[in-house]
């Protein structure tokens, strides 16, 4: 028990990390008018820090507030990463999608689900496994990744993957591509966790603050290993399921209310 | 009778190497020196770059490289070697962009050496936003006509051969 007290002692909350955040803190404070406060410096990393083991991003759907016919957060990932609309596409059926939203409804009751699906985030990763050039990577952080640099296209990570999560570009995109958000035609591609916002130290999602713009709060977007983050304590209260809990790949998505 | 034909062939070839000779001295005068030079543009922004001039020519690539793993792969994202501030600086202000006209930044040179540039396949070439709104033209906005008397340098044929070397 002891030991178990000495840990926690040293987890996320160090006195040195409060005194940064106290500091970083105090300093935005100063900058900005009297309350109004820096909310995204508490998770903010220096540009030079790789990121952190220490943290394991996660995001909590609920979906019981997931409202029938909204799209929203599909249109705010395409938005912020670039990536043409499924419905304007003119391949619909080879064109990339990030996340989509999916409806379904029980054969025997009818009780209708409204999710979101996209990449899991896993952290014992299919498509990591097999990817034959060590271009699928999950990132320290938790976040599974394509290093576009060494992927060939061979799509056998689209094929491992249970969720259906990852697309491969088609089609040449024509210098229309984010500065923030590099793709190509030839590799595969998948959620990113917003990885670019994430690490500019927005601490969310587009998808996410979509969902909350729109007044659903269906999504939330945290720090799991951090037990005083907001998700974490959702995690606690709210009963979760993992999609494919079978295939034990502890995910970083979960779903409450399925 | 074969060394007849030897002599001949010989001899036909001395014709005509001469006279593609001759004829390319009186089309092409001007590209008696080689292929035309790049056109390098100055960087919109600031005076010098993150690393000496000569520096860069040689060894932007490995830069770039190095630079590309650790952003990707572990999440780094100091801004002295990335592409993007490359973008952000050395955009050309009439295409905005380094690459889409033979005359904008980086396609100038690589072009000038037969190099292919896979970054802009997935890469944006223009900075965040249109050129209009950029923050570079708002802070230069008041010297462009300051600008525009420096913007374009040929490379000397000297600079080039040491970047070959």
């Amino acid at each position: 028990m002891s030991e178990l007290n000495s840990m926690s002692n040293q987890a996320p909350e160090s006195p040195e990390r409060r005194r940064f955040v106290g500091a970083a803190t105090a300093a935005a404070g100063l900058a900005i008018a009297p309350g109004v406060m820096l909310y995204q410096v508490a998770h903010g990393r220096p540009d030079d820090q790789p990121a952190s083991s220490a943290v394991r991003w996660g995001m909590l759907v609920d979906s019981t507030k997931c409202a029938t016919g909204c799209n929203d957060c599909v249109s705010a990932c395409s938005t912020e990463n670039g990536w043409t609309p499924v419905a304007e596409s003119e391949h619909p059926r080879q064109a990339p999608q990030w996340i989509r939203k999916l409806e379904l409804e029980d054969p025997l009751t009818q009780r209708e689900t409204n999710l979101p699906m996209m990449c899991q985030h896993c952290a014992e990763p299919p498509c990591v496994d097999v990817c034959p050039t060590g271009a699928s990577f999950k990132r320290a952080d938790g976040i599974v990744l394509v290093n576009r640099h060494t992927c060939i296209g061979c799509r056998y990570c689209m094929m491992a993957c249970p969720y259906k999560a990852r697309s491969l570009v088609h089609e040449p995109l024509n210098d229309t591509q984010k500065p923030d958000v590099p793709r190509g035609m030839g590799c595969v591609e998948a959620c990113t966790f917003c990885v670019q916002k994430v690490d500019r130290g927005d601490g969310n999602t587009a998808c996410a603050e979509a969902c909350t713009a729109a007044g659903h709060n269906a999504l939330l977007f945290g720090d799991m290993n951090d037990p005083e983050s907001e998700i974490s304590r959702r995690l606690r209260e709210l009963p979760t399921k993992q999609v494919r809990a079978d295939l034990n790949l502890n995910l970083g998505v979960r779903y409450h209310g399925i | 009778m074969a060394g007849k034909i030897k002599s001949l062939l010989a001899l036909g070839a001395v014709v005509l190497t001469t006279a593609a000779l001759a004829w390319a001295g009186a089309d092409a005068p001007a590209q008696a020196n080689g292929a035309p030079k790049p056109v390098i543009t100055k960087a919109v922004k600031g005076e010098q770059c993150v690393e000496d001039t000569d520096f860069m020519r040689r060894n932007h690539m490995k830069l770039l490289n190095h630079q590309r793993d650790k952003t990707v792969i572990e999440g780094v994202r100091t801004k002295k070697h990335s592409l993007k501030e490359c973008i952000e600086c050395h955009a050309s202000e009439k295409t905005g962009s380094v690459a889409a006209a033979k005359d904008d930044f980086c396609v100038s040179c690589h072009s000038y050496a037969a190099v292919k540039i896979d970054c802009f396949e997935c890469h944006s070439t223009k900075p965040q936003g249109p050129m209009s709104m950029h923050p570079l033209n708002a802070e230069t906005a008041h010297y462009k006509h300051k600008l525009a008397a420096r913007t374009t340098s040929e490379a000397s044929a000297e600079e080039m051969a040491g970047v070959a070397q």
